[in-house]
């Protein structure tokens, strides 16, 4: 019998990045084959390609047996794939069924809609599906969970028989994957064929066949999903080497402990966090998407709210309840997000540099004096090798990491001697890396307070002398730095979900 | 990288000098090109009388347009300047008039009833996060409203208050100088905008507004209380309509209270001409003072040369839509 998909030898190419390497992948019909790996592995690029949304540019991709080259999402779906992505994309104001046909609605003369026919097609597919769902339901007031059974109807519409979920339980809480299970078993009884990409091991026991692990761009290999212990399937994912020069942790034995949260709590994305930082100290804070580790940040810096929890600086409680306050008792913040959250873009460097400390370069008056502005401009952009043509050029212009040590330059400024960095290296190249990481072993060493937030192992495990790992809100362990830390140890923590642990307990 | 290689010789400048540049180059060589345009059509037009009635005409919609430039650099809108204009003549004329106070009570009056409703507005958009369109919206229809309760839907007028017509149709410069004689209300027109120009490339305030409408929430982040900033330049833009409240009560010796409506879009278009984007982060005062320019040397011109009033109209909705569009363009090259 032929497979449903069939991919060999793809391969990928972004400028600069070689995406995919000879990847494959085959799916069967009425199969759940699982595709895991860590962030930046290449899942959601090889998904695309199947999509449509990208085209390879190597291998071949065969449907049912035959050579197919989608160029566009349409393409796919006439050949009967669709892709339900991590982020929903529904009109939160249309109805149900209005959502499920949009761009092919059916018609009745002159143009008018014939919303009754909308609404009884979608009730078929509901039907089928076996979903009590009123198709005039407006999308927005459904939860997460039935906006997810939306996208399949959605997908279901346009006959697919090949599904690719993306995270589809990223947001849903026990009952409500529950819920989606029963659907996907259902699915798979007709014989649809899905893909299905997550992070969480004990899910994969549960519903997929089949699971294809990937690293770095390559296929590292498939194994039956019932018969394979989930700490090879761990080290099939992490299995790279460290590279780099191994971290020399320093005796921080009679260092002072200059940061400290207890207990800090927000809605169900951070549950019960505690813990300290000493001066000079880099902790890292490891754990897969969504696991709270940002959230942690934007709550200790006030740009969010905190349900509970106490922060001290400097063994003194700061009473931190905006960004200001926050700026105020010494701590920065830097966004993963720079473009949206750390730069104004379409700005200088000079005027991104002095941002949060205008006040120094301006009197009682409010009058900015430019030149002692520059001045300081010039000098954050010597010492920390900027590569800018001047203070006034745009910070758009720069290349990730020189925005990056812009950033850095505003809250050195600004004299904040604790400093949380969020995916310090997002979108910059492999040198400037090195750079980056050199920068804050060097603020370590002049007693400042690191944090580091950061999906890739590789560099959690080259910066941090103690490693903080977090999984669902929750602070799941504290492991030391250096080599005694491997990166199974890391993940075990970061996929040690509550329900996992008492599916454990109740085993025993 | 040639950009980069000039900006680095030049001296230094506000910052977001070099951003509406190009725009503002073309918005000045839009007036030259009519200026000479009208004056070969019409010998009439390049009189020193009609150049200065050009001028006069332009004082209060460019120091309302300079008011909105403010606002709609931080990335909102303010539909409230013109009613709020009125509303501060108003409150002149209560004083002044109703009252019998001096004048100097009158301007004060005016400029700081202005200031309190920008605060007002400020604290809408700020605050009660109302999103600037609304909120704005809100305020000019209130305004509008209360300046016809306050006045009893009648004109105020300022025959009791000796020289208060003098602030606009006076001429300072022309005492000195008789052969300029420009007209009080244009040279507070420079002045507001020289002083409006200072704030935006000089202090803080400037600073900040320029980064609220880049990126409110890196401003946020960075630890800087952006509500509080976003008030006082919505509080600034509303003095600077109290001035433009003093300048039309002046110009007509009275306080019209039915008057206002309308005057928000001109001063927008006279903004969006000059080069400030809608989107909020670019834009200069000098573009804006060139935007009003153009519109009012466009209405002026086309008098002169007998077109009807209908069609300044469709002319001038014709240029916003070019201006607007050669600064879209220029965008998409950079992009």
């Amino acid at each position: 019998m032929t497979n449903l998909v069939e991919m060999t030898g793809i391969e990928k190419y972004f400028p600069g990045v070689h995406a995919l390497k000879s990847v494959q992948f085959d799916l069967a019909a009425g199969e759940v084959h699982a595709l895991m790996g860590e962030n930046g592995a290449g899942k959601s690029t090889l998904m695309k390609i199947l999509s449509g949304i990208y085209q390879r540019n190597g291998g071949t991709l065969r449907i049912e047996g035959k050579e197919v080259s989608p160029a566009a999402p349409r393409e796919a779906q006439d050949l009967g794939i669709g892709i339900i992505h991590q982020e929903l994309s529904l009109m939160n104001d249309l109805t149900v069924a209005q959502n499920i046909f949009i761009g092919r609605e059916p018609l009745k003369s002159f143009g008018r809609l014939d919303e009754a026919a909308l609404n009884s097609q979608t009730a078929e597919i509901f039907a089928s599906m076996n979903l009590n769902l009123d198709p005039r339901t407006p999308v927005g007031s459904l939860t997460i969970a039935k906006q997810q059974m939306v996208e399949i109807a959605k997908a279901l519409s346009y006959r697919s028989k090949v599904l690719i979920m993306d995270e589809p339980t990223a947001a849903l809480n026990d009952a409500e994957i529950a819920e989606l299970f029963v659907i996907i078993r259902r699915l798979k009884a007709e014989g649809v064929g899905i893909v299905y990409i997550s992070h969480k091991m004990d899910e994969l026991k549960q519903i997929a066949d089949r699971v294809t692990v990937m690293r770095d761009g390559e296929y590292v290999g498939t194994m039956q999903a019932a018969e394979t212990p989930i700490s090879q399937i761990i080290a099939m994912m992490v299995g790279r080497e460290v590279n780099g020069e191994p971290l020399q942790v320093p005796d921080l034995g009679d260092a002072q402990v200059s940061f400290e949260v207890v207990g800090l709590n927000r809605g169900s994305h951070i549950r019960d966090v505690s813990f300290s930082v000493k001066r000079g100290e880099i902790l890292g804070f490891a754990g897969l998407m969504g696991a709270g580790r940002t959230e942690v940040a934007r709550a200790i810096f006030g740009a969010d709210t905190r349900d509970s929890g106490e922060i001290r600086v400097h063994g003194n409680p700061a009473a931190i309840k905006s960004p200001k306050d926050a700026v105020k008792a010494g701590i920065g913040y830097l966004s993963e997000d720079r473009k949206h959250f750390g730069l104004a873009t379409g700005m200088n460097v000079r005027d991104n540099i002095g941002l949060a400390s205008l006040d120094i370069f301006s009197g009682k008056t409010g009058v900015i004096s430019d030149g002692e502005m520059s001045d300081i401009a010039r000098s954050y952009i010597d010492k920390l090798g900027i590569r800018t043509p001047s203070e006034l050029q745009e910070v758009r212009l720069l290349s990730g990491g020189n925005q990056q040590k812009v950033v850095i330059a505003k809250w050195l400024l600004r004299d904040c001697d604790i400093l949380i960095f969020d995916e310090p290296t997002r979108g910059i190249d492999v040198g400037a890396k090195s750079e980056i990481y050199g920068l804050l072993e060097e603020l370590a060493e002049q007693g400042k307070t690191i944090i580091v937030i950061s999906s890739e192992l590789p560099e959690i495990m080259r910066l941090s002398h103690r490693i903080a790992v977090m999984c669902e809100g929750r602070l799941t362990g504290i492991l030391p730095g250096g080599k005694d830390t491997t990166q199974e140890d890391i993940m075990h923590l970061a996929t040690q979900r509550e329900a996992a642990m008492q599916v454990t307990e109740k085993a025993q | 990288m040639s950009t980069a290689a000039a900006i680095e010789t030049k001296k230094p400048i506000g910052a977001p000098a070099e951003n509406g540049a190009y725009q503002k180059l073309l918005a000045f060589a839009s007036l030259i090109a009519l200026l000479i345009g009208f004056s070969v059509a019409s010998p009439n037009f390049m009189q020193t009388s009609n150049i200065i009635a050009i001028l006069q005409s332009t004082s209060v919609n460019g120091v309302l347009a300079v008011a909105a430039t403010l606002v709609i650099i931080t990335g909102g809108i303010d539909l409230s300047v013109g009613t709020l204009m009125t509303f501060c003549a108003v409150i002149a004329g209560v004083v002044l008039t109703y009252l019998g106070m001096p004048l100097i009570f009158g301007v004060i009056a005016a400029i700081g009833a202005g200031a309190l409703c920008g605060l007002l507005s400020g604290t809408f958009v700020a605050k009660m996060k109302i999103p600037p369109f609304i909120a704005t919206l809100g305020m000019m229809l209130m305004l509008k409203g209360l300046s016809l309760v306050i006045s009893g839907t009648r004109p105020i007028y300022f025959n009791d208050t000796p020289g208060f017509d003098q602030i606009s149709r006076g001429s300072l410069i022309g005492e000195v100088i008789p052969a300029l004689p420009i007209p009080n209300g244009v040279l507070i027109l420079f002045l507001v905008a020289g002083a409006a120009s200072y704030i935006l490339g000089r202090t803080v305030l400037g600073r900040y507004t320029f980064a609220l409408g880049s990126n409110e929430e890196a401003v946020r982040l960075s630890g800087v209380n952006t509500d509080m900033w976003k008030m006082r330049i919505y509080a600034l833009a509303g003095g600077i309509c109290g001035i433009g409240g003093i300048l039309i009560a002046s110009r007509l010796n009275s306080a019209q209270p039915a008057l206002g409506l309308g005057y928000e879009l001109e001063a927008i278009a006279a903004v969006v001409i000059g080069g400030t984007s809608l989107a909020g982060g670019r834009g200069t005062i000098l573009g804006t003072l060139v935007g009003a320019l153009i519109m009012a040397v466009l209405a002026n011109g086309l008098r002169v040369m007998s077109v009807a009033q209908e069609w300044q109209t469709v002319v001038t909705g014709a240029i916003i839509v070019l201006a607007v569009y050669a600064d879209m363009a220029r965008q998409k090259k950079r992009a």
